[in-house]
């Protein structure tokens, strides 16, 4: 075993009664720290995708369960883009702005003529768009699903700390997803269409009523939105691979995201993302050893997946009754 | 008198062809076989649920579509990977379609959920894939056979290979479901070695492993086994590959990487051995036809999942044949698939008492072509005329 791992012939097997105690606590530290870059790398992706939908529900009052079929589209886009140049960078900014401007196209004719109506005809409408643009996929891409290969000096762990590999793709995600958290905080809170966005959320009326052009604000918005999850999708392209309804899991997650962050609230996207990240991927990492304590293992391994993934589910119930507006409620409206 | 003979020839003929047509349906030679075949035809799992239905229907075409001479029709059906759905479809293909034979089952745990309504009705069943412990077991049934494994078989040989290779410590992975437990314990009943760590992931909806992953790394054994059918196989080698495991700790498999997997895995999935009890390129006849005639026919190369259905035909085949068409004789037709009479793509096989074949397992792994394609190739012979231990709580002889 030596022979083959020799950066850790020094180091105690996990479990192994033998060796310095300080070492091994070293150890567990900093697996802990790799396990919480896990969960924040989840928790990014969240964002990116609880981002867009939290504006669209936010600013437009819509709730739009198609927000996962543009994050499939972004990730189609970004395999499609990426085979014909040849180069992942340049295939993933043509399927950021293929992805903005098949949102923008959606709104302008499938979304408008769903403002102002119930939120049950939202949720009927845009599970038709679900059902359409799997179908669409299927017949433009076909049934098998594609798939986005990293460029191979990506294929391999970063030593981030002395002793802490972590894969360097994931970091890359970690990094990015930030860089363009900041943009968008920037954007946000510091533009002239931050603004409206801001007022559009908290009195829409208002806003039309001084003359702002409501309808391009929207079509802009869901644009937004929509790059934001396509975005998500083709970073995600070369972890989970693409695929027909993809994006149809992940969304479940995302609205987990934006019910505890605050709905509207892109601080809250954030700051509830990486908690529902943190909080599965640690359950996924500590809740077997910790059950196996207690139960056999037979019947710790079958529990704990179960039980990591009711956690998100409890923590938004029981953030419902603590604070029903969520973490972070948007400005009252 | 002549007009009045040719009005009575007429008559006469016109009444025998009334008759004749009366008694069609009653005359074995006009009947209709029906086929119910359950397997998964959406999502991103229907790849392995299209590679069946052709090979189904590739078998079925080789035989002029008639088993012991009765025409066939088959009902495909798509269980969606749900349990639910499966016994659902089951039902209806039963109750309201009355079929004479059921075929398919990809998911351990949709074959177990439909297993109470083929047994009560007593429909004859071939299984061509799924392999839970349960129907091997204390669950199996004279009316269910399998032209696949138990689940346990396939991984239990490549514990024998790790061993072989002198690996001394293993982490076990593979997802949450009937399936995924056997194929953990299948590793442990062969390898010799100490398991330092094993994870169910959720299932189907986890596709991403980086948790488990990382434990894989934090445990430091000397090899990783994993267990992911279809398209979690390809998210699995990629992610593996990504951690840069791959040069660090060598991964086994089983039904991790297959045909229908390989072209997306490419690079990825060389220098990953697996088990299989049926490999594209085994020397014998019957598998160089099917492998002929299905690349010919389908521009792809069949998988794990189409070899065994295609041999269900075969089998189905020798049953209607034993009872000339008697589709009531039941007890005829067990009988006669149990001698398991045919030219099987894996080579000859028996049954077990449980109705699972007794089978060979072998080691393969994956190639590069000169073309640039790529192809799975055997690599040797594991383990010869494999039993599967749950036999013995099998109550049949």
């Amino acid at each position: 075993m030596a022979a083959l791992n020799p950066r850790h012939a020094w180091a105690p097997t996990r479990g192994a009664p033998t060796g310095a105690l300080g070492s091994q606590g070293d150890e567990q530290m900093l697996y802990f720290v790799e396990q919480c870059l896990n969960g924040v790398q989840l928790g990014m992706l969240l964002f990116l995708l609880a981002a867009g939908l939290t504006l669209i529900f936010g600013i437009m009052d819509l709730v739009n369960l198609a927000h996962g079929s543009l994050y499939m589209l972004g990730a189609y886009f970004a395999a499609t883009f990426a085979a014909v140049t040849g180069s992942f960078v340049l295939g993933a900014l043509l399927a950021l702005l293929a992805t903005a401007a098949s949102g923008m196209v959606l709104e302008v004719i499938a979304i408008r003529p769903l403002y102002g109506r119930p939120h049950l005809d939202h949720v009927l409408g845009t599970f038709g768009l679900i059902l359409f643009f799997n179908d669409l996929v299927r017949r433009i891409w076909g049934p098998d699903g594609m798939t986005l290969s990293l460029p191979s000096e990506m294929l391999r762990a970063f030593q981030i700390l002395p002793g802490v590999y972590y894969p360097l793709y994931r970091l890359v995600i970690i990094l990015v997803t930030l860089a363009v958290a900041a943009l968008l905080y920037l954007l946000v809170m510091r533009t002239r269409l931050g603004m409206l966005i801001r007022a559009g959320a908290s009195n829409r009326e208002m806003v039309g009523a001084l003359g702002i052009n409501i309808k391009l604000l929207y079509t802009l918005v869901f644009g937004l939105g929509a790059s934001l999850a396509g975005f998500a999708g083709l970073m995600q392209a070369p972890i989970l691979t693409v695929q027909i309804g993809m994006g149809e899991n992940i969304l479940i997650l995302a609205f987990v995201v934006i019910v505890i962050g605050g709905i509207g609230s892109i601080r809250g996207a954030f700051v509830a993302a990486l908690i529902v990240g943190l909080l599965d991927t640690l359950g996924r990492a500590f809740l077997p050893d910790l059950l196996r304590a207690v139960l056999s293992t037979d019947a710790a391994l079958t529990l704990a997946p179960a039980l990591s993934s009711m956690s998100i589910y409890m923590l938004m119930a029981t953030v419902l009754v603590i604070r029903p507006e969520g973490l972070f409620p948007a400005a009252s409206r | 008198m002549r007009v009045l003979i040719k009005s009575w020839l007429l008559g006469t003929t016109a009444l025998a062809l009334l008759t004749a047509a009366a008694d069609a349906p009653a005359t074995a030679q006009q009947k209709t076989i029906k086929i119910g075949f359950i397997s998964t035809f959406s999502g991103p799992a229907a790849a392995i649920g299209k590679d069946m239905r052709n090979s189904f229907e590739l078998g079925l075409d080789q035989v002029g579509r008639k088993l012991g001479g009765m025409p066939v029709e088959v009902i495909y059906e798509d269980d969606q990977i749900k349990p639910d759905v499966g016994v659902q479809k089951t039902k209806k293909l039963i109750e309201s379609d009355h079929v004479d034979f059921i075929v398919g089952y990809i998911w351990s745990n949709v074959a177990v959920a439909s297993l109470k309504p083929l047994v009560d009705s007593k429909t004859i069943t071939v299984i061509t894939n799924a392999g839970a412990s349960e129907i091997a077991g204390p669950m199996c049934s004279p009316y269910v056979f399998s032209t696949s494994w138990q689940n346990d078989q396939t991984p239990a040989a490549i514990g024998t290979y790790m061993n072989e290779k002198g690996v001394k410590t293993a982490f076990l992975m593979g997802p949450n479901y009937i399936a995924g437990k056997d194929m953990l314990h299948g590793v442990q009943s062969t390898f010799k070695g100490k398991i330092v760590g094993q994870e169910l992931t959720r299932w189907p909806d986890q596709l991403d492993f980086s948790a488990e992953l990382s434990k894989a790394r934090e445990a430091k054994p000397d090899a990783i086994f994993a267990f992911y059918p279809g398209g979690a196989g390809i998210q699995f080698i990629t992610q593996y590959a990504q951690s840069g495991l791959k040069g660090q700790i060598p991964l086994y498999t089983a039904f991790t990487i297959d045909d229908l997997s390989l072209p997306r895995l490419k690079d990825l999935a060389i220098g990953v051995p697996g088990a299989q009890n049926w490999v594209n390129d085994l020397p014998n006849d019957a598998n160089k036809k099917f492998v002929a005639d299905y690349k010919a026919k389908f521009h792809t190369s069949p998988s794990f999942y189409g070899a065994d259905t295609y041999d269900a035909v075969a089998l189905l085949d020798s049953a209607v044949t034993a009872v000339h068409g008697n589709l009531s004789d039941k007890e005829g037709m067990r009988k006669a698939m149990e001698k398991a009479d045919i030219k099987s793509v894996r080579g000859d096989f028996k049954f077990g008492n449980n109705h699972i074949p007794i089978q060979s397992f072998y080691l393969q792994d994956a190639g590069k072509n000169a073309d640039g394609s790529y192809a799975l190739h055997t690599v040797s012979l594991i383990v010869k005329n494999d039993q599967d231990k749950y036999h013995t709580q099998c109550p049949m002889k």
